[in-house]
């Protein structure tokens, strides 16, 4: 087994007395794409929570997580560089898109830097023209895509996707899917995608 | 610890509560500590480490005491129990109406209305020679000159309970609002109607015991607040004897320090009273608990009973609403009266001349209220935020109850004690100490009026930032507080109103030297120029109002944030 990518070593999440899984090992290489699916409340975005690092402390966890070698254990949320996209989207309201996307640029980069970075981002996901738009005033397609981009300028080492096609339509739901695993494939980062669409078939698909 | 859990209790905001607690709880147990010494004759100030019952015996022998504690209980049970039953019977009957729409969007700003300056509005309104008088005088009532009669400050304090009654009823009013969101009010009450109750018995029904529960601390904390009122019971009750709170401050600015000792036995006595009072009140709860479980199930889809309570919801609820509204008309009358002779329903002549004569002081005293607001509510809503962040706040949260102490514990029990703490620390009669004294009461409201929205935030919002990088910190300023804007804006607003309005701890605290428009309305009350008091009093009543007002112009995210 190589170190490098997303490991999950025999994790098990209870809560209440009661185990969601127990015994999960799961290992994610760079550039592949895993679908994680199961029935409600078998502990899908439970697990996103524990991987990214935002589990709430009432759950019991056993086991561990690495990325390329590194024990995210420790580490808070932002220091995992685990980038998560919601089924919601979760634009921020009270920015523009272009600001959306300039707050997941690191720190240490250069203004123009940073807004040759957010218009590039623009331009791949076909939305030139929409840096002062106000996230509301999107399409559920072009919202996804925002917020797939914006998690992709913080440079992430991992990609977390929590059924984020399930409330776009069928003909936009496979757009925005293909689109979401080119790129990610492009970046060569490992992705875990959690749903409950057989639709949403990528290099492996297991069942929690 | 496990790994996971390890790195999320990192709390970078873990200091807020040892904070929050030292500027919120210290000194009140302090305070109540530094009350306690004086009442059993320990004065270490003055070298007396000799324990005492005398100034106890001095109490319980004072002539005035059983009228004024009969009094006490009048107001103090009278008012609790007719704004709860004006705040039950007015949602039962409204609730789902436009009508319910109207009451709702009066209720932040007759909140915001300063008990000091309602009562001084009110006291205009209702007293022999005031505007209902005046209204249907003589053609009503024979009257050619004012009557002499006792309305106001009457011997049984039955304006006083009254009037304090119809203004905590607005405050419940907004309590059960608030909790109506906690239990889906509408689709409860859709399906006791559907099987053929009448609205306001379904809602008395379905409804009432499950919002009972949630404002039973809000109400506690009204009998609390009824029981030991002092700024409206000295413009609107009797002076000889007054209620037991106005009655130990009495004392406690005496010089003879005899009657200081028994202002502070007093004092104790207010916070055992309390305690009896709430105990008292929770029997209550039982004993009503087990006579309406029959009515609840026997079936009975319409009948008197709702009726009833509808009739008095309404009316309660409108006399509340016209008392705010006529207050204020009050207030803004006088200010402006030149001329204004019995029975004449306006002044003869208008006049600004009392503002313009007043301008000096009352821009030093607004400048002085306002600082002190703005300083206390920009604290306490830092504090609420911190404390939020770190974790308190959540419902199962065991330091929400803390939250109420203030609000549960007698303003009077335990200021004396703080003002000897300040006066230890050389800080009494400055505005620091003021502005410290008022954080104990605005943090509980700010608290209140935004642990909700925080909590209705989308916690992916916060993990979204976090995961791209952004510290816990900067996830708070740049992501939480614009989208929280108008929450937090509504929370200082609410927080700057009750600075506003607080007159015991700014007298206090203040040690006498540090005037207020809350402390200067009410020693006008009493005086004999209503225009003064009515100008002093409607500026008194504009501040809060004009920071609701502002409050407008903040941005509404929240609602978007969370599609």
């Amino acid at each position: 087994m190589t170190s490098a990518g997303l490991i999950l070593n025999d994790v098990r999440l209870a809560i209440g007395g009661r185990t969601l899984f127990d015994g999960l090992c799961l290992c994610i290489a760079p550039g592949e794409i895993v679908t994680l699916m199961g029935e409600s409340g078998s502990g899908k975005s439970s697990l996103i929570a524990y991987i990214c690092g935002s589990l709430d402390t009432e759950f019991d966890v056993r086991g561990s997580v690495t990325l390329d070698g590194q024990d995210m254990g420790p580490l808070p949320i932002e220091r995992r560089r685990i980038g998560v996209m919601f089924q919601d989207d979760v634009l921020f309201a009270h920015m523009s898109v272009g600001e959306n996307l300039a707050f997941a640029v690191p720190p240490g980069v250069t203004r123009s830097e940073r807004q040759t970075r957010v218009n590039d981002a623009l331009v791949e996901a076909d939305l030139d023209g929409f840096a002062a738009r106000n996230p509301a005033t999107l399409s559920g397609g072009q919202k996804a895509r925002v917020a797939l981009m914006r998690a992709l300028l913080a440079e992430p080492r991992a990609m977390l996707l929590d059924e984020p096609f399930s409330r776009l339509d069928a003909t936009l739901r496979e757009r925005v899917r293909n689109f979401a695993f080119s790129t990610i494939k492009r970046r060569n980062i490992p992705a875990l995608l959690v749903t409950h669409d057989r639709q949403d078939k990528s290099d492996h698909v297991i069942t929690l | 610890m496990r790994p996971v859990k390890a790195a999320f209790a990192r709390n970078p905001f873990g200091w807020a509560l040892p904070l929050t607690l030292a500027v919120f709880i210290g000194p009140i147990f302090l305070g109540l500590f530094g009350t306690l010494l004086p009442a059993f004759g320990l004065q270490p100030a003055l070298g007396s480490f000799e324990l005492s019952f005398d100034p106890w015996h001095d109490f319980f022998n004072d002539p005035a005491l059983t009228k004024s504690l009969r009094l006490t209980l009048t107001v103090g049970f009278g008012a609790t129990l007719i704004a709860v039953i004006i705040g039950f019977c007015s949602v039962a009957i409204l609730f789902g109406t436009r009508a319910f729409g109207i009451v709702r969007s009066l209720l932040a700003p007759a909140l915001a209305f300063p008990h000091a300056s309602f009562a001084v509005g009110l006291a205009f309104l209702i007293a022999p020679s005031g505007w209902i008088a005046r209204l249907i005088s003589p053609w009503a009532t024979g009257w050619d000159q004012p009557p002499d009669l006792l309305i106001v400050r009457d011997p049984d304090a039955i304006a006083l309970m009254l009037s304090l009654a119809l203004k905590e009823s607005l405050f419940l009013v907004l309590m059960i609002v608030g909790a109506l969101g906690q239990i889906n009010a509408g689709s409860l009450l859709r399906s006791a109607r559907s099987m053929g109750y009448a609205p306001a018995r379904a809602w008395l029904i379905v409804i009432a015991p499950q919002v009972y529960a949630q404002v039973r601390l809000p109400i506690y904390a009204m009998l609390a607040s009824a029981l030991s009122i002092v700024d409206m019971a000295i413009v609107l009750g009797p002076a000889a004897p007054p209620p037991l709170a106005p009655m130990t401050l009495d004392w406690f600015r005496e010089l003879d320090s005899g009657r200081q000792l028994m202002a502070s036995v007093a004092a104790i006595f207010q916070l055992l009273l309390v305690i009896g009072a709430v105990l008292l009140w929770r029997f209550g709860e039982m004993v009503v608990n087990l006579a309406v479980r029959g009515p609840l199930t026997n079936g009975i889809r319409r009948g008197w009973a709702e009726r009833i309570a509808g009739g008095v919801g309404r009316i309660g609820i409108s006399l509340a609403l016209v008392a705010s509204v006529g207050a204020i008309l009050m207030l803004l009358i006088w200010s402006f009266a030149g001329t204004w002779s019995w029975p004449g329903a306006l002044p003869q002549r208008w006049s600004a001349a009392m503002w313009v004569r007043s301008g000096d002081t009352l821009v030093l005293l607004v400048w002085r209220t306002a600082i002190i607001a703005i300083a206390a509510s920009a604290i306490a809503t830092a504090l609420a935020i911190f404390c939020l962040e770190a974790g308190i706040g959540q419902p199962k949260s065991r330091w929400l109850v803390i939250l109420y102490v203030p609000l549960l514990v007698p303003q009077i029990s335990f200021l004396f004690g703080v003002q000897l703490l300040w006066n230890r620390l050389w800080l009494d009669g400055t505005m620091v100490a003021v502005t410290l004294t008022h954080l104990l009461f605005v943090l509980p409201y700010v608290f209140l009026v935004l642990s909700d929205p925080y909590r209705a935030l989308d916690p992916r919002i916060a993990i979204a930032a976090r995961s791209l990088g952004a510290s816990r910190l900067r996830t708070l300023v740049r992501i939480k507080i614009p989208l929280l804007a108008r929450p937090i804006a509504t929370a200082m607003a609410i927080g700057f109103a009750v600075s506003v309005g607080q007159y015991l701890p700014t007298l206090f605290a203040g040690a006498g030297q540090i005037d207020t428009l809350t402390t200067e309305a009410v020693a006008l009350a009493s005086g004999a120029d209503r225009r003064l008091a009515g100008v002093i009093a409607f500026t008194l009543t504009a501040l809060p109002f004009m920071a609701l007002a502002l409050v407008s112009l903040a941005p509404n995210r929240l609602g978007r944030a969370n599609q």
